[in-house]
C-alpha cells in the first residue's frame, strides 16, 4: 500500500538529499499521504499512545540514569536523592514510575481493541506476533526497572521472579545463579538489571519499527474488518489520522497527569520506601498491577513447574491467536456470541488481576483456579469452536458504507457495555472482598490533614512544631537520614530562614574527617548535614531497642499504609486520598494501651497497640501530654503532637509536595484547554472528510 | 494523491508542501483553505478557521517548550551539590613562609602560597606593560596580607593543576603545554590567555581565611 513514493521536495537542498536517501520520500509515504481506513475509532488512537509512552519513558529514563547509582548500598538512596535535590527530579520519578503504569495500561487497551476487532487475522499475524515480542520486552523492561530502587518490593521481587527460572528441570538451579551473578540476588544482580533496562527500551524501539512497518504492509484493520478497496475508504495519514491522535494523546495526558501530580504513590507499594533487607520478606509480595494477571495464574497452580509454565503459556498462547480463531468475520461487531465471549474475557483478565492481588489463600485459591482455566478455555475451546458454529451478521460492503449506515445512530453500545462490564465486576470484587472482612485489623481512622487534596499545603505550624516533638522525643530513637539541615529553609517545608536553619545545624554535633592528622572529629553542624541518627549503626540501634532497629523516619509516612479495600481503592482514586501513611502513624502513636484487651498477651518487653499489625510493638509508648513544650500555645497533648510529628514527617517524606500539587494544577489547566482546542481543530479537520 | 481526492486546495493543515508541488492552487479557493497555508490571500485575511489552528498550533509550541525545561535543567547541579559548595574556612597558621599548601573547594584546588619578600619584590617589579593579562600584584591580594597568595590552581589554558614552584618565574608551571605563570599567578609564557584566578575569599581573622 506504501510503494515508493514520487513524493519530490520543492526545495532544493532537500531534493539535493532526497536523490541520494529518500527519507523525505519514506516519511511521506508512512506518515503523510498513508491511506487510513476513515472509520477508524478512538481506541485506534492508543497506537499513537503507545508511541509516545516509549518515547516518554526513553527519555526519562536517560535522564533519571543521570542521577542514579547502581549500587546496591546507594541505589536507595541515590533513588531518593533525584527525587529531593536533583532540579525537577521529583517530577521525572513520577513521569518515569506512573509512565510505565500508563504505558501497560495503553498497551492493555491496544491489545483488547485489536483482540475485539480480529487485529491478529491474516494478512496481519506477523504484525501481532511481533506485538505479542513488544509486550513481552516491556514485561522484561518494567520488571527490572522495578528492582532499581532498590526498596523491599524490588528485592523480594526480583528473588521471586528469577527464581521462576528455577522450576526448570536440571538446569534450574544454574539458571538462576546465572542470572544473579551470586549466590543470592545482590550487587551484581542489580548492577545487570540495570544494564538490561537500559537496552531492552531500545529493543522495544527497534521492533516498534518492525511493528509499524508490518502494519504499513498489511494496512491497518477497522471497526467494521472489511479491507479498504476504494479511495473512498480511506484518508490521509496527515492531517486526519495525525490530528486525531494527537488529540487522544492529549486527553491520555490528562490521566496520565493525574498519577504524576495527584497519585504518584497510588499504583506503587508502601513497601517499596523500605530499603531492600535481605533479612526479612514483606507479608505481601505482590508485583506491580500490570503482571497481577499472570501472577494469580501462577499461585494457582499447586505445582512449581506447572505453575510456571501455565504462567509463560498465558502470554505465549497470544502468539496462536491468529490460527486458533479461524472465523472468516474479523470484528466482533458482526459476532454476537465472540462479542460476549470476548467481554466475558476481559471481566476473567480483570478479576485475575484482583486475585493476584489477594493473599493466596481460601476462596481466592479456588476463585484463582476456576478463572485460570476460563482463562486458557477462551483461546483454546471457544474461540476454535466459535469459529465453526458462529453464524456472523453480514458485513459492510465497504468500510465507506460502514460510515454512511453509522452516521445515523449516534448511540454508543459499546461505552454502555463497558460500563455495565465495569458495575458486574465491581459488585463481583466487593462480594469477594466483604467474604474476607474477618482479620480484626482496626483500620486507622481518617484524619483531617492540611496536605491532603489537589490544594493541600503543609500546616507550617504543625510541621515546626512536629519538628521539635522529633527533636526532644522521636530523635532518641529513630534516624532521619534524608533530611538535611538546609532542607529546613527549603520552599514548602516548615519556613525557616537560611540563618535559622544554619543556628538550627550549628546546635548538633557532627562527626567528621579524618583530618590532617588522619583523625575523626567532631564539629558543629552546617546546613549541607543531614540529621545524624542517634546509633553508630543498625546493630547498635537493635541492640538498644530490644532487637527491633527503630526505623528511620526519613519516608516513614510513605513507606506504611494499610489496606484500602473494595471499593475504596477506585473511589480514593477519584477523591485523591493518598493519606493512608500518615493516617497509619498518627494511629500507632494514639494506639497505645496500658492495659491489652482480654485474650490478648503481649510478649515481655513488647507493648499493645491497638492499631500496630499483630498489636505488639517494641515501641513503648512515646508521648504523653505535656512532655513537650509548646511555645505557640498548642495544646500540649498526645493527639496535638500525633498530629503535629506526622504532619512533619509527611513534609519529610515528601519535601516537594507542594510545587508538585501547584505544578500539576497549572498542567491540568494547560492540558484540559490544549485538549478542548485539539477537539474542536479535529472537527474542523475531519469537516473536510466527510 | 490521496488526500487530493476531495479537491487540492480543501486539503487541511500540514500540506502545504504537497500543496505547493501541486502547482496551481487559485488564489480564490485557497481562501477556503488553511492559514497554516503560508500564501499571501490567506495570511491577509484571517477567518475563524485560521485563528482555531495558529492558537492550537502555538498552544502546542507553549507546552512542548514548557515540557523541556526541566528536562533541561535536571543538568544543573542539584541541591546537595550546591549546599556542599558553601564556604570554607582555612588555618593558615601551620603554613611557613616560602610554603604553600592546596585545599579543595567545590571540587577546584586552591593554591595558598605564603609568598617570600623576594617572591613578592619579583611580583611586583614587573612592568605592567609586559604582561599578556595585565595586573598589578595588589589586585591579586589582600592589602595588609600581601604574603598571602590565593589562586585556583587551574590553568586558563585548559584546565591542568600547573605545579607550583616551578618554571622560570617562580611561580607555576603547567605541564599539560607549558604555561608558565610568577609569583603573583600572572601568566607570563605559554599558551594559556589568562592569570590564574583567584577565588572569592576574605580573612576572618589575621590566620584564618574563608573561601567562598
Ligand atoms: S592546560 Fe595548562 S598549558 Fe594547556
Amino acid at each position: 500500500m506504501s510503494g515508493p513514493s514520487d513524493y519530490q521536495p520543492t526545495n532544493p537542498a532537500l531534493r539535493w538529499i532526497e536523490r541520494r536517501l529518500p527519507i523525505f520520500g519514506l516519511i511521506h509515504s508512512s506518515f503523510v499521504a498513508y491511506p487510513t481506513p476513515r472509520n477508524l475509532n478512538y481506541w485506534w488512537t492508543f497506537g499513537a499512545i503507545l508511541s509516545m509512552m516509549l518515547a516518554v519513558q526513553i527519555v526519562t529514563g536517560v535522564v533519571l540514569a543521570m542521577h542514579y547509582t547502581p549500587h546496591a548500598d546507594l541505589a536507595f538512596r541515590s533513588v531518593e536523592l533525584i527525587v529531593r535535590d536533583v532540579n525537577y527530579g521529583w517530577l521525572l520519578r513520577n513521569m518515569h514510575a506512573c509512565g510505565a503504569s500508563m504505558f501497560f495500561f495503553a498497551v492493555y487497551i491496544h491489545m483488547f481493541r485489536g483482540l475485539y476487532y480480529g487485529s491478529y487475522k491474516e494478512p496481519r499475524e506477523v504484525l501481532w506476533i511481533l506485538g505479542v515480542i513488544i509486550y513481552l520486552l516491556m514485561m522484561a523492561t518494567g520488571f527490572m526497572g522495578y528492582v532499581l530502587p532498590w526498596g523491599q518490593m524490588s528485592f523480594w521481587g526480583a528473588t521471586v521472579i528469577t527464581n521462576l527460572f528455577s522450576a526448570v528441570p536440571y538446569f534450574g538451579e544454574s539458571i538462576v545463579t546465572l542470572l544473579w551473578g551470586g549466590y543470592a540476588v545482590g550487587n551484581p544482580t542489580l548492577n545487570r538489571f540495570f544494564s538490561l533496562h537500559y537496552l531492552l527500551p531500545f529493543v522495544i524501539a527497534g521492533v516498534v519499527v518492525l511493528h509499524v512497518w508490518a502494519l504499513h504492509v498489511a494496512g491497518q484493520n477497522n471497526p467494521a474488518g472489511v479491507e479498504a478497496k476504494t479511495e473512498k475508504d480511506t484518508v490521509a495519514f496527515t492531517p486526519y489520522a495525525t490530528i486525531k491522535d494527537l488529540f487522544g494523546v492529549s486527553c491520555f495526558l490528562i490521566f496520565y497527569s493525574w498519577f504524576i501530580f495527584y497519585m504518584p504513590n497510588y499504583l506503587g507499594d508502601a513497601e517499596n520506601y523500605v530499603p531492600a533487607n535481605p533479612g526479612v520478606t514483606p507479608a505481601h509480595i505482590v508485583p506491580e498491577w500490570y503482571y497481577l494477571p499472570f501472577y494469580a495464574i501462577l499461585r494457582s497452580i499447586p505445582d512449581k513447574l506447572v505453575g510456571v509454565v501455565a504462567m509463560f503459556a498465558a502470554i505465549i498462547i497470544l502468539c496462536f491467536l491468529p490460527w486458533l480463531d479461524s472465523s472468516k468475520t474479523r470484528s466482533s461487531k458482526y459476532r454476537p456470541l465472540a462479542k460476549q465471549f470476548f467481554w466475558m474475557f476481559v471481566v476473567v483478565c480483570i478479576l485475575l488481576g484482583y486475585l493476584g492481588a489477594q493473599p493466596p489463600e481460601g476462596i481466592y485459591v479456588i476463585a484463582g483456579r476456576i478463572l485460570t482455566v476460563c482463562y486458557f478455555a477462551y483461546f483454546l475451546i471457544v474461540l476454535p469452536l466459535l469459529s465453526r458454529i458462529e453464524t456472523p451478521r453480514p458485513v459492510p460492503n465497504s468500510i465507506a458504507d460502514d460510515v454512511l449506515a453509522k452516521t445515523g445512530r449516534k448511540a454508543a453500545p459499546m461505552v454502555s457495555t463497558v460500563i455495565a462490564i465495569m458495575v458486574a465486576g465491581g459488585l463481583l470484587v466487593g462480594g469477594a472482598q466483604s467474604a474476607r472482612a474477618e482479620g480484626g485489623e482496626v483500620a486507622p481512622p481518617a484524619q483531617k490533614w492540611s496536605f491532603s487534596g489537589p490544594f493541600g499545603k503543609f500546616d507550617r505550624g504543625a510541621v515546626q512544631r512536629g519538628l521539635q516533638v522529633y527533636k526532644e522525643v522521636c530523635a532518641t530513637c529513630h534516624s532521619l537520614s534524608f533530611v538535611a539541615f538546609r532542607n529546613l529553609a527549603d520552599p514548602g517545608g516548615p519556613g525557616y530562614s537560611t540563618a535559622q536553619a544554619a543556628a538550627f545545624a550549628s546546635e548538633y554535633k557532627i562527626k567528621d574527617g579524618p583530618n590532617d592528622q588522619g583523625e575523626m572529629f567532631e564539629r558543629p553542624g552546617r546546613p549541607a548535614d543531614y540529621f545524624p541518627s542517634p546509633f553508630p549503626n543498625e546493630q547498635a540501634a537493635r541492640a538498644a531497642n530490644g532487637g527491633a532497629a527503630p526505623p528511620d523516619l526519613s519516608l516513614i509516612t510513605k513507606a506504611r499504609s494499610y489496606k484500602r479495600g473494595f471499593p475504596w481503592f477506585i473511589i480514593d482514586f477519584f477523591t485523591q486520598y493518598q493519606e493512608q501513611g500518615p493516617d497509619y502513624v498518627t494511629a500507632i502513636l494514639e494506639g497505645f494501651e496500658e492495659n491489652p484487651p482480654a485474650g490478648v498477651t503481649i510478649p515481655e518487653g513488647s507493648y499493645y497497640n491497638k492499631y500496630f499489625p499483630g498489636h505488639a510493638i517494641k515501641m513503648p509508648k512515646p508521648l504523653s501530654d505535656g512532655q513537650v513544650a509548646y511555645t505557640d500555645g498548642s495544646p500540649t497533648t498526645v493527639a496535638q503532637y500525633a498530629h503535629d510529628v506526622t504532619t512533619f514527617l509527611m513534609w519529610t517524606a515528601e519535601p516537594h509536595m507542594e510545587a508538585r500539587k501547584r505544578l500539576g494544577l497549572q498542567v491540568f489547566v494547560f492540558l484540559i484547554l490544549f485538549s478542548i482546542l485539539m477537539y474542536f481543530t479535529k472537527k474542523k479537520v475531519w469537516a473536510n472528510a466527510h | 494523491m490521496v488526500f487530493c481526492r476531495r479537491g487540492g486546495p480543501r486539503a487541511p493543515a500540514g500540506l502545504p508542501v504537497a500543496m505547493g508541488a501541486a502547482g496551481a492552487v487559485p488564489p480564490a479557493a485557497d481562501k477556503k483553505g488553511l492559514g497554516i497555508v503560508t500564501t499571501a490571500s490567506s495570511a491577509d485575511h484571517p477567518t475563524r478557521r485560521d485563528f482555531l489552528f495558529v492558537a492550537t498550533g502555538a498552544a502546542a509550541v507553549v507546552g512542548a517548550a514548557a515540557t523541556v525545561w526541566p528536562f533541561i535543567d535536571q543538568m544543573n547541579p542539584d541541591a546537595a551539590t550546591i549546599a556542599a559548595g558553601a564556604p570554607i574556612e582555612v588555618d593558615l597558621t601551620p603554613i611557613a613562609e616560602g610554603q604553600d599548601i592546596k585545599v579543595f573547594w567545590r571540587g577546584k584546588p586552591i593554591y595558598i602560597s605564603h609568598r617570600t619578600k623576594k617572591q613578592i619584590e619579583e611580583a611586583r617589579s614587573v612592568p605592567l606593560s609586559s604582561l599578556p593579562d595585565p595586573q598589578t600584584d595588589e589586585a591579586r591580594v589582600k592589602s595588609g596580607h600581601d604574603q598571602w597568595l590565593v589562586v585556583i590552581g587551574i590553568c586558563t589554558h585548559l584546565g591542568c593543576i600547573p605545579i607550583a614552584h616551578e618554571g622560570n618565574y617562580d611561580g607555576f608551571f603547567c605541564p599539560c603545554h607549558g604555561s608558565q605563570y610568577d609569583t603573583s599567578g600572572r601568566i607570563r609564557q605559554g599558551p594559556a590567555p589568562a592569570n590564574l584566578a583567584v577565588p572569592p575569599y576574605q580573612f576572618v581573622s589575621d590566620t584564618k581565611i574563608q573561601i567562598g
